[in-house]
């Protein structure tokens, strides 16, 4: 018997190549080099960068922001002029891309889930008919669709000269109170006279009301079963306050009607034909996504849940309300999300019509007067990122809240 | 015994169904008019289709293929079919289609950017279906050099060399792991490829050019335009984000904490702004970012900025198919007793790219679309070129045929790609 001489020396102590080939410390390795290699490649792209805008003479700096800007932002939302600061200039961007994506993303829903509903309608007229909005619309570029539509504003509606005169060849609308031009639309714009603050705190409190009665009679009817019609007591409620103290205080609240002057328009609301046709553009290819999901969720609900919900006697329209769509919802939000974030991300495409959005002010104008590229195009990704990051945070606490809750 | 019997012996035949229950009537009621909401809904949509159909053929009809200038046309329009007649001027596509498909590159040049894209049908056949010939991926493989080759022309020794240094890799992974182990080969393979294509690869093809100069009039990028750009960018942009984004889901989905952030990091960050402002760093910001006094064209680095921005999306789409799989492959793969990256490629990666190609379709289909945005940086895309017909005095005011035209062509190539995925979709679901 030989005696077993070649035994594995105990391991102790460290040898280099233990950084690779223990598993143990690779991974520590690997993070290290990746590491370091990280920050040689950001040293060198900023090293670069240094160097290069050096050269330039405009080393990193945000001064401009408090320079006056010198430029005028027609469609804006907070008070401005040429004379402000470029800072001010991309708030009010900002404001008019929340402004944009926040319309958009209303009527998006609004149209999508119409359309993703019409879209599952045993009608069969109907739903091709869907189905041929849904398919045109989403497989061709959405800036091609801004540009159309900015492009049939300015060609095809009249001119507001055409509304002068005895024989007018545009009219307006509604009583004469909404004109389309090719210069913008105009639309009553309502004047708050003195005393009208009691409107409208009348106005939010029934708003409250309806808040706090939904939740009563959803607690009545879980206890005692009876089925208030809410939705009739709810649009009471919206109304018929407002509208007796409307009268009561005195028509405090009035309309300012666009009237033609001169060479245009003046009173009222004037909104711009690029906000209008980036508004319309986004809500409406936005809306062929969120149809979709609207139909993949409502599909996604088994047949089982419909026929059990018919069995135990609810009407069609309870059925959809307390039986498929919450459970639809779950598959619903998630692209829905994604597809708000998309809006929001389409609307810079502003550029492409002139609407003064953030890309317009902070990334076109600010940018070409003051050659800020470096600061102004960070300064312009960090309002998206916070926009899309914010979102998507108050988006995914939502659906958290109305996700399964499993046991 | 009578033959009289009290019960029918015969069998009668059966009676036809009443009229209202068979054939269209039947379907239309069923379909159309089975509630009051529903054929109001029914009246409403044949009263769009009918006043859409009202507007729009007349107005296809009555046009003009010959006239050359908006005003020319009208007038036309108006001599043949009566004084109130309003028709399409078609003629502005039949004088601009050649631009808005090949931009401003040599017509004499054209059978280029055609074969091209025969080619890349070829390469991509067997990508797509299953049925063709393991073969042709080898063609697949080689295909971005030869398209590169065939749409900016040069010598032939360029891209030639420039895929040496992929076969340089190959032999540095292969050979060289038995003498300096896997790790010192595939630093190898990585570094002797980049010495190659930095100093080594722009010599060797001059001084092969010199010697035997095969080559294609260059081209240079700024000529490219209309669709060809588009395509150009969308394809390069997948192709190029595919390799990018395998890695970033893997990265993504890795235990390393620092791996891990730096993948999140990038993703969420690209995600999170607009492609937009990224053409805009392509545009005025991506020199700042290289050594001083390094330029290169505008397409380029468009180029790479849409790849950043796609492969993004690529990882979270390949991250889902990853997700897809059960954990029982990657046991599996574990038990065979594979290392990570074999495990990786020859187990997970080939399903999880099988799962993803629809949604990478999608992608695609989105990023063709996207590159529309090129536009407004200033290259002449389908809609770029659109603007600058629009703002010539013999077209101005031309819409619908003009937008109408581009919109089709977009449709048909995105229409066309996303009925693959759905089929290609309906195809993997079988599978379960």
């Amino acid at each position: 018997m030989t005696a077993l001489s070649d035994q594995p020396k105990a391991k102790h102590g460290f040898r280099l190549s233990m950084l690779i080939y223990d598993k143990r410390y690779r991974s520590i390795t690997i993070q290290i080099v990746a590491l370091i290699l990280l920050f040689t490649a950001f040293g060198w792209l900023f090293n670069n960068a240094a160097m290069n805008l050096a050269k330039l003479g405009k080393p990193l700096s945000f001064g401009f922001l408090s320079q006056p800007s010198g430029y005028d932002i027609n469609q804006r939302l907070i008070e401005y002029n040429s004379t402000m600061t470029h800072a001010r200039a991309a708030l009010v961007g900002i404001l008019n891309t929340l402004l944009v994506a926040v319309l958009g993303c209303i009527t998006a829903t609004f149209i999508g889930v119409s359309v993703g509903v019409l879209r599952l309608s045993k009608n069969w007229i109907v739903s091709r008919l869907m189905g041929f909005y849904i398919e045109g619309l989403r497989n061709v570029p959405i800036l091609l669709w801004i540009v159309l539509s900015m492009a049939i504003f300015i060609e095809m509606l009249p001119r507001p000269s055409a509304f002068r005169g005895a024989n007018a060849t545009a009219t307006m609308y509604l009583n004469d109170s909404v004109a389309f031009t090719n210069r913008g639309f105009y639309i009553p714009k309502p004047i708050f006279n003195a005393g009208s603050s009691i409107d409208v705190i009348v106005f939010l409190l029934s708003l409250v009301a309806i808040w706090f009665f939904g939740r009563w009679a959803k607690k009545r009817q879980e206890n005692s079963g009876d089925i208030l019609p809410t939705f009739w007591i709810k649009l009471a409620i919206f109304f018929i306050p407002s509208i007796i103290v409307f009268y009561l205080s005195g028509q405090p609240i009035s309309l300012s009607y666009p009237a033609l002057t001169g060479f245009n328009f003046t009173g009222g609301f004037h909104l711009r034909n690029s906000l209008i046709a980036l508004w319309l553009a986004l809500s409406f290819y936005t809306a062929t996504y969120i149809a979709e999901a609207v139909r993949a969720g409502v599909q996604s609900v088994s047949k089982g849940q419909t026929e059990a919900a018919f069995a135990l006697g609810l009407r069609p329209g309870r059925t959809m309300q307390l039986v498929v769509l919450p459970q639809a919802l779950r598959v619903i939000i998630p692209p829905m999300i994604s597809q708000y974030l998309n809006l929001t991300k389409n609307s810079s495409l502003a550029i492409a019509v002139g609407y003064m959005d953030v890309t317009g002010t902070l990334g076109g104008i600010t940018l070409n007067q003051t050659g800020r590229e470096m600061e102004s195009l960070l300064l312009l990704m960090g309002v998206y990122l916070t926009i899309s990051l914010t979102v998507s945070l108050v988006m995914n606490w939502y659906n958290n809240s109305i996700k399964l809750k499993e046991r | 015994m009578s033959d009289v019997s009290y019960v029918r012996t015969k069998m009668l035949d059966e009676m036809a169904p009443p009229v209202s229950q068979v054939g269209p009537i039947r379907w239309a009621r069923e379909n159309l008019f089975s509630s009051v909401t529903n054929s109001v809904l029914t009246l409403l949509a044949i009263w769009f289709i009918y006043s859409l159909l009202a507007a729009t053929l007349p107005w296809i009809v009555f046009s003009s293929f010959s006239a050359n200038s908006l005003g020319e046309c009208r007038t036309a329009i108006r001599d043949a079919y009566g004084a109130d007649a309003t028709g399409a001027c078609w003629s502005v596509i039949r004088e601009r289609y050649l631009q808005l498909l090949f931009g401003f590159y040599p017509s004499e040049s054209y059978w280029r950017p055609i074969l091209a894209l025969v080619l890349m049908l070829v390469a991509i056949g067997p990508i797509l279906f299953e049925g063709l010939p393991r073969k042709m991926l080898i063609f697949s493989g080689l295909y971005p050099f030869v398209g590169f080759f065939l749409l900016w022309g040069g010598t032939v020794w360029l891209p030639v060399t420039i895929l040496l240094g992929f076969v340089i890799a190959y032999f540095a992974t292969t050979m060289l792991g038995k003498v300096i182990g896997s790790l010192g080969a595939v630093i190898a393979a990585i570094l002797l490829p980049v010495i190659w294509w930095l100093f080594l690869a722009g010599p060797v093809a001059y001084g092969l050019h010199a010697i035997v100069p095969i080559g294609l009039v260059p081209i240079e990028s700024a000529r490219f335009g209309g669709f060809l750009l588009s395509i150009v960018i969308g394809v390069t942009g997948i192709v190029l984000s595919l390799p990018i984004g395998v890695l970033l889901a893997l990265g993504r989905r890795s235990d390393l904490f620092v791996v891990r952030t730096i993948c999140i990091g990038f993703i969420e960050f690209i995600r999170g702004v607009p492609l937009i402002t990224l053409l805009f760093v392509a545009s005025t910001l991506l020199n700042y970012f290289l050594p001083p006094g390094t330029t290169f064209d505008i397409v380029l680095r468009v180029m790479i900025m849409v790849t950043l921005f796609s492969s993004a999306y690529m990882a979270e789409v390949i991250r889902g198919g990853l997700a897809a799989l059960p954990r029982g492959q990657y046991e599996a793969a574990n038990a065979l007793g594979m290392d990570y990256w074999k495990s990786m490629r020859l187990i997970i990666m080939p399903q999880a790219l099988k799962i993803s190609i629809p949604s990478i379709v999608g992608i695609f289909i989105g990023l063709f679309k996207d590159t529309t945005l090129v536009s407004i940086i200033g290259l002449m895309d389908p809609l770029g070129l659109s603007t600058a017909i629009r703002a010539n005095a013999a077209w101005n005011g031309i819409v619908w045929e003009l937008y109408g035209f581009i919109a089709l062509m977009f449709f048909i190539f995105c229409f066309s790609m996303s009925r693959y995925s759905m089929y290609l979709e309906r195809k993997l679901q079988t599978g379960h």
